[in-house]
């Protein structure tokens, strides 16, 4: 080939020019059509976050309705039928459509401007992931407002959940929203393990990957082996109700624990998937505002990797009353105390390295503060509850349901709002308030407390879980009145969070490129990011890039200007190995998930409807990979 | 921050094959997840015959005939796709034409066979939970089969059009070579387990 | 006025019931409940001086530094950090022997549990939903009875429960006397409970078993032997016949009604398999699984209009006049 037709390159161009040039190339189309093309998994991200935000919100205030109906012994805030529906979908929402996408989603954000790169591998699948995520939300609670949520748990145990004992459709829309909305997480699962693996930028070896992107890359393994365990279930679930397989029928060769089994495979996982990404936060806030490097980098990430491996030997300690073999049972005893050490380590490296700094007080330093004082209790009332002896006492109880906020909540939230802090001014632009953050710290400080302490007292009492009501008899009043007000508090602090986002995003002091001298490589850039992230891809030295180099950024030269490209780097040694072309932006990804979240809908009425679906969903897969004749797609 | 250049990637190339790609990572990673899929309804299965006296309940194991024949033509097939994703390597359009049309045809065969082997159960998925299980493993992976099969179609059709003559075809086509064994080795243990457990205990 | 009475007396009986019935794990009376208590204490303990002293390392790590202004940024000193590791590692030695002192003392709670007693009295449980059907075994056929939602054992001997759930899965869970125990269609499953002293304990299903799982309540009874074998006798009688007018109109419209369709009354003609035996029903302590004081107002109530009190029941209302109604209710009220 000759020079006048070689590509043109970056280094044919002035700084500013190349910038523009670059920022054209990746920004994603003006218009309605526009955005519903968006494939910049910034874009993605930030939708993914705010609807799960939005949905957390519903789940909050289906909680305090629920505390409401629980503050007063033979209250009638909410009938039963509606109680066990606000249960369900309280809980199916935040596991399923609010604690896990919202994880996987500030990782699609963060983790390819920390390690340096321009997008995600396959940003069509995450656009397809998020659409997926969407309806698979708004159909659920579509069901719930019209009075059919679904209303036995958000673990449905057979043979409730069967069609014998739970006629309609409520069930079924459980099991196959679940399905369809894990199939989103699974494919953000593989896009994060494929841009961690293969698209970090140059020198980025193993030793020098931030600790946030290790636990996302920790997760998505996770995800990819545990979340197919659900997708099984549910179907078999809905197998079982539709078409009459016997699969948990005891009378016919199917078995109740099975399913149990096969749930909590998956389940036990899942808690670790929210609150790994949690401690990669807190990984990122500390060293930050303790103004040194991370104390014992390398055993968090063992550990990190320790916790994903034990949490897969763990699911029966949710089962410890099914009269298994008891002897049996005592393994998972063991196993679930194990994992307790890696949690630990973790801990006291935190607590290190705040000994060995000069902690700066921020408001994101105060919730990841506030999260060791909630979590280290939920973790100790998770080793309590491992006991198989203690468990048959407390398992089912009220003690478990304060164990799990503890650890969700107090181990996973007071993270997430800590990292809203932190990282909204790199989203934004503009920093939120400290006022407003220091008063939303102590309000959500104190009412999580009040809601979530006494719950322990009330389990050890003898209070069920899932009881729509109790009667005066029983001595629960003054407890779960407590409970509730805590709870009111609590939600109060989120509208604090609320409006202090919504202030700031018009009236926020503007906040720079690195307002809070961070470390790695999102700092790097503006805020917001450009659409291209990176106008040059850095090369990194050293495990804190941006305190090394201060004043310059090493960077690479001789990607094409001519067309979306990212580097493909090799795994270990992060040494650049291809330059390889980027998808442009394309509507294609929403006509796949609306034709896969129709065939989805239908089976819950026939099963002839994934016949029917199969046709659109091939259509809208082949226009999506039928190559248009872009550069991205002709080279 | 200002950036400094200190490395120039302009030599490197725009088109690779195999663990090189983000692709063929991808398609790792979903093999992964599905395998883990058929490893956990193997699991369903294992779990269900051990609560049972007699296994399969009350009928004799599956007829042979069809499992066998739909395992030997997976098992053939494996050849040309050796030699496909070879040539996809070599850019070899005119070989690439001929293996694709030969990997397509080898994947119609099976699904043909495959409509006889749910029969070959003895049992309908409503009977019991053996029916259940049966049906769904064999269910499970004629869904992988179709999914592939229409891949490989699609990729056959492009590879004919003006879009054929570009290296990422030919990445994409190794890509899909690769799935094929995907599909023919979870099919291994499927057909053991479906087959012959009944037989030998 | 009338539903205002029946609240008064309902609130009447709830105080006279209060206190008596424990349902708590931290007020234990019986063998594994004991353990487990003691159990739950040792773990609290060490738990809370975990929590304090990572505190206490917390909050020192971030008061001592205060006032001194913050370093741009800390290079750490090789020394320093030596001796933080020292510090973190003991930590995890530490935690490691905790947690294995925790999983023995747990084993062995859990064996001691485990070796066989003798038991003298054997009792199947039976969860439906949304109450508990309970059938005294015996090796002869006169022996055995079968009664509802309250069981009575006696002080001092451990009792085996036999589970079985015909329809969902439910949770026998008695606090004060022991850890809970799934019952699971298709699955056997067992429990032995043992009361140290004569009282009332209150029970309630723990697991989620549909719309009514928060009224699935049981009492259980503890005797002296010589009480418990005076229940025992009292039991295995058909029920007392009716011995006034009134009496004998209860017991026909019960007869003529629905009723006998899904109650079993011995030694009458009421057979029905669906709901609880109600032979000896008077002497029960509540009515409709602990759902309301067994008094003759509530029971009124109850049969007026079961889905009142206990929506979605699986008992229907059947259609009395005001006058049957009564009857029925005194003589159900007769039986016990
Ligand atoms: C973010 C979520 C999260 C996290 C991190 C955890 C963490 C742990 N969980 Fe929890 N758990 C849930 C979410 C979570 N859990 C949920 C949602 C349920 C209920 C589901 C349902 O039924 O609806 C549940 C239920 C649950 C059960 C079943 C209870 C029952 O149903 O009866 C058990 C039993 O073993 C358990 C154990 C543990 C243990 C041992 C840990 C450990 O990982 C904790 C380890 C951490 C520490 C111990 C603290 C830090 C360590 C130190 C400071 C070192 C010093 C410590 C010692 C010396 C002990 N959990
Ligand atoms: C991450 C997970 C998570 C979170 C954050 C919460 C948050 C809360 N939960 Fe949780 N809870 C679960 C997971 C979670 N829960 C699970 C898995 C179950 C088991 C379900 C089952 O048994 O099946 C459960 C069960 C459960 C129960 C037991 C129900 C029962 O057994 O009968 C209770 C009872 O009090 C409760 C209360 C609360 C409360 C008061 C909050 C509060 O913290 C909520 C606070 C938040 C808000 C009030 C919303 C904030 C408002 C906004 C963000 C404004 C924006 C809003 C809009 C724009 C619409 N929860
Ligand atoms: C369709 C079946 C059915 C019919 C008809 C029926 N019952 Fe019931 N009954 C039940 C069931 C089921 C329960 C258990 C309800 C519960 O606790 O949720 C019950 C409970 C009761 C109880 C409380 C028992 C206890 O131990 O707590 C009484 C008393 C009673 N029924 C009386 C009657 C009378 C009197 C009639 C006729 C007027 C009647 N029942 C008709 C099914 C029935
Ligand atoms: Cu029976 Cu809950
Ligand atoms: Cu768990």
């Amino acid at each position: 080939m000759s020079a006048a037709a070689e590509p043109l390159r970056d280094t044919d161009l002035g700084e500013s020019e190349l910038e523009a040039r670059v920022r054209s190339l990746w920004r994603t189309p003006r218009g309605v059509i526009g955005w519903l093309s968006s494939v910049d998994h910034k874009q993605i991200a930030l939708r993914y976050i705010v609807t799960a935000f939005f949905f957390m919100g519903l789940a909050g205030i289906g909680a305090v309705v629920m505390r409401l109906q629980l503050a007063t012994p033979d209250a009638h805030v909410v009938n039963p039928d509606r109680y066990d529906q606000l249960f369900t979908m309280h809980g199916s929402t935040m596991m399923f459509l609010f604690a896990v996408p919202i994880m996987q989603a500030v990782g699609l954000y963060f983790v390819p401007l920390m390690i340096g790169t321009r997008e995600v591998a396959f940003p069509r699948l995450n656009a397809f992931s998020y659409w997926n995520y969407l309806f698979g939300c708004l159909f659920l609670w579509f069901c719930f407002f019209s009075n059919n949520g679904p209303d036995v748990g958000w673990f449905s145990y057979t043979p409730l959940s069967l069609s014998q004992y739970n006629v309609g459709h409520r069930a079924d829309f459980w099991a196959q929203m679940i399905t369809y909305t894990e199939v989103a997480g699974l494919s953000v699962a593989v896009i994060m393990i494929v841009t961690v693996f293969k698209m970090r930028a140059p020198g980025m070896t193993l030793d020098r990957i931030p600790l946030f992107t290790w636990s996302s890359l920790v997760t998505a393994f996770m995800i990819v082996f545990a979340m197919p365990a659900v997708v099984v279930v549910s179907t078999m679930l809905i197998l079982d109700r539709m078409v009459n397989t016997h699969f948990f029928d005891s009378s016919l060769g199917g078995d109740n624990l099975l399913f149990q089994h096969l749930f909590w495979f998956f389940g036990h996982p899942e808690v670790y998937f929210i609150f790994i990404p949690a401690t990669g936060f807190v990984s990122s806030i500390i060293p930050t505002f303790a103004r040194r490097p991370m104390f014992g980098h390398t055993a968090v990430v063992l550990s990190l990797v320790a916790t994903a491996f034990m949490s897969f030997g763990l699911w029966v300690h949710h089962m410890f009353v099914t009269g298994l073999p008891r002897l049996g049972e005592s393994f998972f005893t063991a196993s679930s105390m194990a994992i307790a050490v890696p949690s630990g380590i973790q801990i006291f490296c935190w607590i290190a390295t705040l000994w060995s700094g000069r902690p700066v007080f921020r408001t994101p330093l105060l919730f990841v503060l506030g999260f060791i004082f909630n979590f280290v209790i939920g973790g100790l009332t998770g080793v309590m509850v491992a006991s198989v002896p203690l468990d048959t006492q407390v398992h089912d109880t009220y003690f478990v349901v304060a164990h799990f906020h503890y650890v969700l909540i107090g181990g996973s939230v007071f993270p997430l709002i800590a990292a809203v802090y932190y990282w909204f001014p790199k989203v934004t632009g503009r920093m939120l308030s400290e006022t407003v953050g220091r008063w939303n710290f102590w309000i959500a400080f104190v009412g999580f407390n009040l809601a979530f302490f006494p719950m322990h007292i009330l389990g050890l009492e003898g209070m069920p879980r899932r009881v729509y009501t109790y009667s005066a008899e029983m001595p629960w009043g003054t407890l779960n009145l407590l409970s509730t007000i805590g709870a009111i508090i609590f939600a109060s602090s989120f509208l604090l969070l609320l409006w202090n986002i919504v202030r700031s995003l018009r009236r926020g002091e503007a906040a720079g490129p690195n307002p809070w001298d961070g470390d790695t490589l999102e700092w790097a850039t503006s805020s917001p990011p450009p659409p291209q992230n990176f106008t040059r891809i850095p090369v990194v030295t050293s495990l804190t890039p941006l305190w090394e180099h201060r004043e310059t950024l090493p960077a690479v030269a001789g990607l094409r200007v001519d067309r979306r490209e990212v580097l493909v780097s090799t795994l270990t040694e992060a040494e650049p190995d291809i330059r390889e072309s980027s998808p442009e932006p394309s509507i294609w990804p929403l006509f796949a998930a609306i034709a896969t979240g129709c065939t989805f809908l239908g089976s819950i009425y026939t099963p002839w409807a994934i016949i029917y679906g199969a046709l659109p969903v091939t259509i809208t897969l082949i226009g999506w990979f039928w190559p248009k004749g872009t550069k991205e797609d002709e080279s | 921050m200002k950036p400094r250049v200190v490395l120039d990637v302009a030599p490197l190339p725009e088109n690779s094959f195999g663990s090189r790609t983000l692709t063929w990572w991808g398609t790792i990673g979903f093999m992964c997840l599905e395998g883990m899929g058929f490893a956990l309804a193997i699991g369903a299965y294992l779990y269900l015959r051990v609560l049972q006296p007699s296994w399969p309940m009350n009928i004799p194991p599956p007829d042979l005939l069809p499992g066998t024949i739909v395992t030997v033509i997976l098992l053939i097939s494996v050849i040309p796709n050796y030699f496909l994703e070879h040539w996809a390597r070599a850019y070899d359009m005119a070989k690439v034409r001929i293996g694709l049309v030969l990997m397509t045809l080898l994947g119609i065969a099976p699904v043909i066979v495959r409509t006889f082997e749910f029969p070959a159960l003895r049992e309908r998925w409503d009977t019991d939970a053996y029916g259940s299980i049966t049906w769904f493993l064999l269910g499970l992976h004629t869904t992988h089969l179709i999914t592939d099969l229409g891949d490989t179609a699609v990729l056959t059709v492009l590879m004919f059009t003006r879009h054929g003559e570009n290296p990422r075809r030919f990445s994409d086509t190794s890509d899909n070579a690769f799935y094929w064994y995907f599909v023919v080795l979870t099919w291994l243990p499927i057909y053991f387990v479906l087959y012959w457990l009944p037989r030998i205990g | 006025m009338r539903a205002l009475a029946s609240r008064a007396s309902f609130l009447a009986a709830t105080l006279l019931m209060a206190c008596s019935h424990e349902q708590s794990a931290l007020a234990p009376d019986g063998g594994t409940a004991r353990a487990i208590y003691q159990l739950f204490w040792f773990f609290t303990g060490v738990c809370m001086a975990v929590w304090l002293v990572v505190m206490a390392f917390m909050l020192a790590a971030i008061f001592r530094w205060r006032g001194s202004s913050p370093d741009p940024m800390l290079e750490p000193e090789d020394a320093s950090e030596r001796r933080i590791s020292w510090v973190v590692g003991a930590g995890v030695a530490l935690t490691v022997l905790i947690l294995t002192i925790f999983t023995f003392a747990s084993f062995l709670t859990n064996k001691s549990f485990a070796e066989p007693r003798p038991r003298s009295v054997t009792i199947k449980i039976t969860g439906h939903q949304w109450w508990w059907q309970v059938n005294y075994e015996a090796h002869r056929a006169d022996q055995t009875f079968e009664t509802a939602n309250e069981i009575h054992i006696p002080v001092g001997q451990p009792v085996k429960l036999d589970f079985e759930s015909p329809d969902v899965i439910h949770s026998f869970w008695v606090p004060s006397l022991s850890g809970k125990q799934d019952l699971i269609p298709g699955r056997y499953t067992t429990l032995t409970i043992e009361a140290d002293k004569a009282g009332i304990y209150r029970g309630q299903c723990a697991e989620f078993c549909g719309i009514q799982h928060a009224h699935m309540a049981m009492y259980v009874v503890a005797q002296a032997s010589g009480e418990f074998a005076q229940w025992r006798a009292q039991q295995l009688q058909s029920a007392t016949p009716p011995h006034t007018d009134q009496l004998r109109r209860g017991q026909q419209v019960f007869q003529a009604s629905a009723c006998a369709m899904c109650h079993s009354i011995s030694g009458t003609n009421a057979g029905g398999r669906v709901g609880p035996d109600l032979t000896h029903f008077g002497s029960r302590m509540s009515i409709a699984s602990g759902t309301a004081p067994n008094t003759l107002g509530n029971l009124t109530g109850w049969i007026a209009d079961p889905q009142r009190m206990k929506p979605y029941t699986r008992m229907p209302s059947v259609a009395l006049t005001g006058p049957d109604l009564i009857a029925v209710s005194q003589y159900l009220e007769s039986l016990k």
